[in-house]
């Protein structure tokens, strides 16, 4: 501590070896972070986005063709790109509002201090436990059309119901909004219900006292004092949807045709099948800058603001 | 509604009022039970299915429960069913999700336990802006790190034959061959590790950060250093913390497809990628009871840690949700 009082000039070069080794274990022990952090995440995103400037196929070169990777992904006759994102447009908006929506519901009716809470909480929550790849089969069994719930409605005696979404390419990605909703909202009814949980149970009197009553007062009060945990929820319900794979490689690869296909599944398909890294790299790049645009909001209003005051 | 205010004024029991067969009751347990039935459906429909033959899968619906109940379709879907030319059922894929689980869950929690440590009681300069990226890391889509990985495993194989025959080969002796991490286990135990580092090693830097500095600086004082500490007084305090962590990455890994199909080869994929290719083949007749056998024998484990672990998997996803 002494040291700290002396010259800056003449301590300098003695001082330096001893700031190195200090804490020098917990250096090492960080070592395989550092590296994860520096070359898997900073490094090989920083590779793939300066390598969809370049005209790789089968391998990786450095061989600059500037936008041109983009201006095929945005062309206007690759339908599979576009196909691809108007999907996850529909499927991110639709599973947005309903996971929030039916998310919250359960949690308030759960915290409604009912009989039986923690069985129901089991039963919403054990989808998230299993594989996409589970959940996706199991609803294709559901909605096959031959034997699942369209077969059933049908043999109820109303002859005309038609509902087979995994063979209609208009409606199939509703299909896998059910299954991907029976999956997912789950957790964000957990994260709700922790919400739900923290607020102050005064609040509930005051509203009562005041003669607002039960829908009115989660409207008013409770949800916009929420605010966090939604945010919280919105930004895991986003990056979920953007990872959009699996569950769709399971239930319906991409089919009927290429109606049902996404962008994380026209990633691979681009730098695992087709053997065109660059579009597979362009590809993967939007998906970071979509990734980018959401997160740097939520960013700002999480740490941002706290920081200026 | 005025009565009901009034009753729940005066009554001291409890701050909501509590009739039995309010309308509102009604409305709550109403929903409540019709949200549980489209969430137990496809557990119930997949049951049900797997324990029928397919004639009768073949006359009656999928919600019909099986009239003559049979436990050949489970048989065939773990010891028979067909991938390409093998056939030799879902068993095999559950002896490799397994031999993946097993060291991709000890080394990533071993990692960043320590990592977790080190960043509560030992910063050092840089410690949090490394901290951040890896946070940061976790929400970059997969897809723009799956080939430079690719690269690095490649790439690290090769470095391995090399640093293994190249010094034997010098002194006459002949060296291991050629060694390969990418399509291998151990290169999938790695992709697991880097990409289950960020929310473990949050998990185990906000428990960690939880317990008392004194207690830290005590051992300090006695002279323990860095790593006993981290043995003798952190490890026996993190317990709860540990097997919340291990249920995370449990459920997480054996539920993986994208690095198991893309980092392991065939013979080695993961019981998730082998059961899609099961049941998505175009090849034979479907036999949907099989098909439905192989799926659940696969969500069984993670059901079974979901079922037994019960709030501590709420805990594990909650920490994971929620920043500390």
């Amino acid at each position: 501590m002494t040291m700290v009082t002396e010259q800056p000039g003449s301590g300098h070069g003695a001082k330096r070896p001893n700031r190195i080794f200090q804490n020098s274990m917990a250096k090492i022990a960080s070592i395989p972070m550092i590296l994860t952090a520096l070359f898997v995440f900073v490094g090989g995103t920083a590779w793939t986005v300066l390598h969809s400037f370049t005209s790789s196929r089968l391998l990786p070169k450095l061989d600059f063709v500037g936008l041109a990777q983009y201006e095929r992904l945005w062309g206007e006759n690759n339908d599979r790109w576009w196909i691809s994102i108007t999907n996850l447009g529909v499927y991110g908006l639709c599973s947005m509002i309903l996971t929030l929506v039916i998310g919250f519901t359960l949690a308030a009716m759960l915290d409604r201090k009912i009989r039986g809470e923690s069985v129901f909480r089991t039963i919403f929550l054990y989808p998230f436990a299993l594989s996409f790849v589970v959940t996706g089969l199991a609803w294709q069994w559901i909605l096959n059309p031959q034997f699942g719930v369209e077969s059933v409605v049908r043999s109820w005696g109303w002859e005309s119901f038609n509902f087979d979404p995994l063979n209609n390419p208009d409606i199939v990605i509703f299909g896998i909004l059910i299954a991907g909703i029976w999956q997912g909202t789950g957790l964000i009814m957990c994260i709700m219900l922790a919400g739900l949980r923290g607020i102050d149970e005064d609040i509930w009197k005051a509203a009562r006292v005041d003669g607002i009553g039960t829908v009115k007062t989660y409207v008013k009060i409770i949800i916009p004092m929420m605010r966090p945990v939604f945010v919280t929820s919105l930004v895991l319900i986003a990056s979920g949807i953007i990872k959009l794979y699996d569950l769709v490689v399971a239930q319906t690869n991409g089919g009927p045709g290429i109606s049902s296909e996404v962008p994380a599944k026209y990633v691979i398909n681009y730098m695992f099948q087709a053997q065109n890294l660059g579009q597979g790299f362009a590809a993967s790049t939007m998906m970071l800058v979509s990734v980018i645009i959401i997160l740097i909001p939520w960013a700002y209003l999480e740490f941002g603001g706290k920081k200026n005051g | 509604m005025a009565d009901t205010t009034m009753h729940a004024l005066s009554g001291p029991t409890g701050p909501k009022p509590k009739k039995r067969l309010s309308r509102g009751n009604i409305i709550v347990y109403g929903t409540l039970l019709m949200f549980s039935m489209y969430y137990l459906l496809p557990l119930y429909v997949m049951i049900v299915t797997s324990l029928k033959g397919m004639p009768e899968i073949r006359l009656g619906n999928v919600f019909s429960p099986p009239l003559e109940v049979t436990y050949e379709p489970w048989v065939k879907a773990w010891s028979e069913a067909c991938t390409g030319i093998n056939c030799d059922g879902l068993s095999r894929g559950f002896w490799n999700s397994v031999q993946i689980l097993v060291p991709s869950v000890i080394l990533s929690i071993a990692i960043a336990s320590v990592n977790g440590y080190a960043l509560s009681h030992w910063k050092f300069k840089g410690s949090e802006t490394f901290f951040t990226i890896l946070i940061i890391g976790a929400f970059i889509p997969y897809q723009t790190m799956l080939y430079p990985i690719v690269i690095m495993l490649r790439e690290g194989g090769d470095f391995l034959t090399w640093i293994l025959n190249e010094p034997l080969e010098w002194v006459g002796l002949e060296g291991p061959g050629r060694v390969r991490i990418m399509g291998s286990l151990t290169g999938l135990v790695l992709v697991h590790t880097v990409f289950g580092m960020p929310i473990l090693t949050l998990l185990f830097r906000n428990y960690f950060t939880s317990i008392p500095e004194e207690l830290f600086k005590a051992a300090r004082i006695d002279g323990a250093g860095f790593w006993r500490i981290f043995f003798q007084i952190m490890l026996p305090m993190a317990l709860p913390i540990f097997v919340v962590a291990i249920i995370l990455q449990v459920t997480g890994i054996w539920n993986d497809f994208l690095f198991g199909v893309i980092y392991t080869k065939p013979e080695t994929y993961p019981m998730t990628v082998q059961l899609n290719n099961i049941v998505n083949s175009v090849q034979g007749i479907k036999e949907y009871n099989v098909n439905m056998a192989a799926t659940l024998l696969t969500g069984l484990v993670p059901l079974i840690i979901y079922f037994a672990s019960g709030k501590l998997f709420v805990r594990g996803i909650a920490a994971g949700a929620v920043k500390g």
